[in-house]
């Protein structure tokens, strides 16, 4: 690998072992007064807390790195592990550079954690944020710039001052950049997946978890330059997947790589939804707040935990496919994933529709055996490759 | 709720039976009748309005729970199971869905109408919005979405009720429209909701008889009889209102008798523990589950089970005089769209008005709106409380998940470790 990738990925590989968040402690103590607000899974109005001066984190739970000491006494044995490894992150202080913690409306999981995360940390600032359910700008755009704006008034407490307008234009038109950086590595990707290895995307991805979108943008930027670089990096004949099911708890980088080595190439996913919603772009409005709001309601329903009135669950997913000229579809939820996995027979049936092959597993995100997967991954690849030369 | 009352009945068993057979009848009727289905959840449910409309309400989680108690469930679980449904999702999905495969007949050996529309009120629980998204798979109809905003902050906000009742003037009420062909009625939904409040009135008497010593009810076995009617569909019916009198009126007798409660067994004659509970109960060894309880004296004396279809013991009554914003509280205000503190404070509450010796929680496994945090509440209860909490853990409608040994045993030695607390006096 040339330096100047591997130094970038070293960067990057960094960020994503910093389970203690010395990223966000730093950038918090390189000026007086900095605050960093933590969010889970899948979507939080990063522009907001940006625009107040505070630093959006991403908290995608622990992985396979983290020993869970006390996080499993607070949990049963059939709730995934994502609430487990998140509560241990906090217990044994490695969240303590946040200095707010949002909880999204995905799951009843992530709505009661947020509970538990008012009686565990009293003093620090929580709050759920209930995205609506309903798109209409006149009743669910209503009831969305309400939250909103609550929640902007909590973080101008917080920060200790007013978000101006012209904070949040430049918050949105930062955020769009990194949208917009991330999207055309999704799509050099699909063009030429080889280019950019499944685990090395992800750690590149991830980063942005925690730095500030203009750092995030530049670093995806350069890699996007110099990944394909790579001499080593030729082009093969692998089958080409999307991935789903993994919105949330995070896959170990091992099982990306294992889909990989299993002669499969990913096209697409459904990771870090954080970082690319709204998946259209968001126009900057007079005031600023409304092209947020509409930007919400109207990107429609690309994950499991936003309502489909029309119906056409899977219809994303179908999508993808064509355009990602993808051959088939691993769902990959992790277990006990009630989000995943009620979707799933809805997107099976989509697919089923389109004639598309498609295999299934389960993963915790602290999964290190990957024998089971490896096989029927690889026999999933070999079949649609098979398939595809019938 | 459950129809398979005790061996020994009291008469608004009785009562309830019928009507609940009634309804199944009404139902496997209502085609050929011109009557309009609509499919809805307990929590949140709007009967008051699909009453004014005509319509008849179909509960899949009734449906589910009334298949587990007549051994149906596991065999419906195995066929959702066989088309991709997975073992780690809420069983009453599975369960309606393998009903459905296997002809939807309901658990009274009727077969179920489809629904002229699924009103999918998303209150207290995610599973909700999947299981109608799958259920719109199979049925050709509309749905009509209504999103609950949670109470986060332990607080009903203004801008949540005015959501909901946008969204009910902009969305369910014009679908209810369209499906009956008829005009919205307002005095009619009024009228039904006067009848609702004196219903709940009735149901809150009750449910606090067991402020008694002994208590004339045992509210989380005996109470999913009690709440029955008013959480399924005879909210705001003249026959609902009907048997809460009759019900009102039994319980006075047993209080001035100064009676315990009815089992399928007969009379407790003996109280010796009174206990709260937390979470569902198991439906399949239902009564099995309740022979742990009352042969050993303990009468559970508050549930929060009771209170997913509405919390009325805490003060809530349907209002007619503010028809949409009352049915907004009342969606907003189910014991699963509490947040968690709050379910601390409100059991908590309980133990103290009901004089409980300890409180249990019963985990299940398919329901993680109720099951995730629920470690923490027994923590939290057990500081502030200063008694031991038990926990113990099944499923709702699976059998694969009822170890009765298992349960006898921590049920056992949880009431052994009161006793020993009380024997041992106040400074144990
Ligand atoms: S992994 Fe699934 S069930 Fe668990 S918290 Fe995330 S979305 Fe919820
Ligand atoms: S998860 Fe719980 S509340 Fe939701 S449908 Fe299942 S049993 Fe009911």
């Amino acid at each position: 690998m040339k330096p100047e990738l591997e130094k970038l990925v070293t960067r990057a590989r960094t960020l994503f072992d910093d389970l203690d968040l010395e990223a966000v402690r730093s950038w918090k103590n390189a000026m007086p007064d900095r605050k960093a607000i933590g969010h889970l899974p899948v979507w939080a109005p990063r522009e907001l807390i940006w625009a107040a001066g505070m630093l959006p984190v991403s908290v995608l739970g622990g992985g396979d790195r983290l020993e869970i000491i006390r996080g499993d006494a607070y949990f049963q044995s059939y709730i995934c592990h994502f609430p487990r490894s998140t509560v241990e992150l906090a217990l044994s202080g490695r969240l303590d550079a946040l200095d707010g913690m949002l909880f999204p409306s995905i799951c009843d999981v992530i709505r009661n954690l947020s509970g538990m995360w008012q009686m565990l940390f009293p003093d620090l600032y929580v709050r759920y944020l209930d995205l609506p359910q309903n798109f209409d700008l006149e009743v669910g755009g209503r009831f969305w710039r309400h939250e909103l704006e609550a929640l902007m008034r909590d973080l101008e407490a917080l920060a200790g001052r007013p978000i101006s307008e012209d904070d949040l234009r430049l918050s949105i038109a930062a955020f769009a950049a990194n949208r917009h950086a991330v999207h055309r590595l999704y799509q050099a990707r699909s063009r030429e997946p080889w280019l950019f290895p499944a685990d090395e995307m992800y750690i590149v991805l991830r980063a942005g978890c925690v730095l500030p979108p203009d750092e995030h943008t530049e670093l995806v930027e350069r890699y996007l330059e110099l990944a394909p670089g790579e001499a080593e990096r030729q082009r093969q004949d692998r089958s080409r997947i999307v991935v789903a099911g993994m919105f949330c708890e995070q896959p170990p980088l091992g099982l990306l790589l294992t889909l990989e080595r299993a002669g499969c190439f990913i096209v697409d996913d459904d990771l870090f939804l954080a970082l690319r919603w709204p998946e259209i772009e968001v126009e900057i409005t007079d005031p600023p707040l409304d092209g947020l709001i509409e930007a919400f309601l109207r990107q429609g329903a690309l994950s499991a935990s936003v309502y489909q009135p029309d119906g056409k669950r899977g219809a994303w997913l179908v999508e993808s496919v064509e355009r990602n000229h993808a051959e088939g579809v691993i769902f990959c939820a992790p277990s006990f994933c009630d989000p995943a996995l009620l979707e799933q027979p809805m997107l099976v049936a989509a697919l089923d529709e389109s004639s598309v092959p498609h295999t299934q597993f389960k993963y915790s995100e602290d999964t290190g055996q990957f024998a089971a997967i490896r096989e029927q991954a690889g026999t999933f690849a070999d079949s649609i490759r098979l398939w595809g030369e019938a | 709720m459950p129809d398979v009352a005790p061996s020994q009945k009291e008469q608004s068993m009785l009562l309830q039976k019928e009507m609940i057979s009634g309804h199944y009848d009404a139902l496997a009727r209502a085609k050929d009748e011109g009557k309009k289905v609509v499919y809805t959840f307990v929590p949140g449910n709007l009967t008051e309005l699909m009453r004014s409309f005509d319509i008849l309400p179909n509960l899949p989680e009734i449906n589910a729970l009334q298949s587990g108690m007549r051994k149906l469930s596991g065999g419906y679980i195995s066929e959702a199971e066989k088309h991709g449904h997975s073992e780690d999702v809420c069983t009453y999905v599975k369960c309606d869905i393998g009903m459905l495969k296997k002809g939807n007949i309901g658990p009274t050996g009727v077969k179920l109408p489809e629904p002229d529309l699924l009103l999918l009120s998303y209150t207290g629980c995610f599973t909700f919005m999947k299981w109608f998204e799958l259920l719109r798979q199979e049925y050709d109809c509309p749905v009509a979405m209504l999103h609950i905003p949670y109470q986060g902050d332990g607080k009903v906000h203004d801008h949540y009720r005015g959501y909901v009742i946008e969204q009910l003037e902009t969305e369910v009420i014009p679908k209810l429209e369209a499906v009956t062909g008829r005009a919205f009625d307002q005095d009619r939904l009024r009228a039904s909701l006067a009848l609702s409040a004196a219903a709940e009135d009735d149901l809150v008497y009750v449910l606090e008889s067991a402020r008694h010593r002994p208590s004339p009810i045992d509210a989380y076995f005996g109470g999913v009889y009690y709440i029955g009617p008013i959480f399924s569909a005879f909210r705001g019916t003249e026959e609902g209102a009907a048997y809460y009198r009759a019900l009102r009126r039994e319980i006075d007798q047993r209080v001035a008798a100064g009676q315990g409660p009815v089992t399928p067994e007969g009379e407790l004659e003996t109280e010796r523990f009174r206990l709260v509970i937390e979470g569902p109960p198991n439906w399949t060894s239902f009564r099995e589950f309740w022979k742990m309880f009352y042969d050993e004296g303990a009468v559970v004396v508050a549930s929060t089970y009771t209170k997913v279809g509405g919390l009325y013991d805490r003060g809530f009554r349907h209002d007619p005089d503010n028809p949409l914003a009352t049915l907004a509280d009342y969606c907003m205000g189910c014991y699963t769209n509490l947040s968690l503190p709050a379910r601390v404070d409100l059991v908590e509450q309980y133990v103290r008005d009901y004089a409980a010796d300890g409180f249990l929680i019963n985990s299940v496994k398919s329901c993680n709106s109720f099951s995730v945090g629920q470690l923490l509440m027994l923590r939290q209860l057990e500081d502030r409380t200063g008694l031991p909490g038990g926990f113990i853990e099944s499923d709702l409608v699976d059998p694969r998940y009822f170890s009765a040994a298992n349960i006898k045993n921590r049920i056992e030695s949880y009431l052994q470790m009161i006793e020993q607390k009380r024997t041992a006096g106040p400074a144990a």
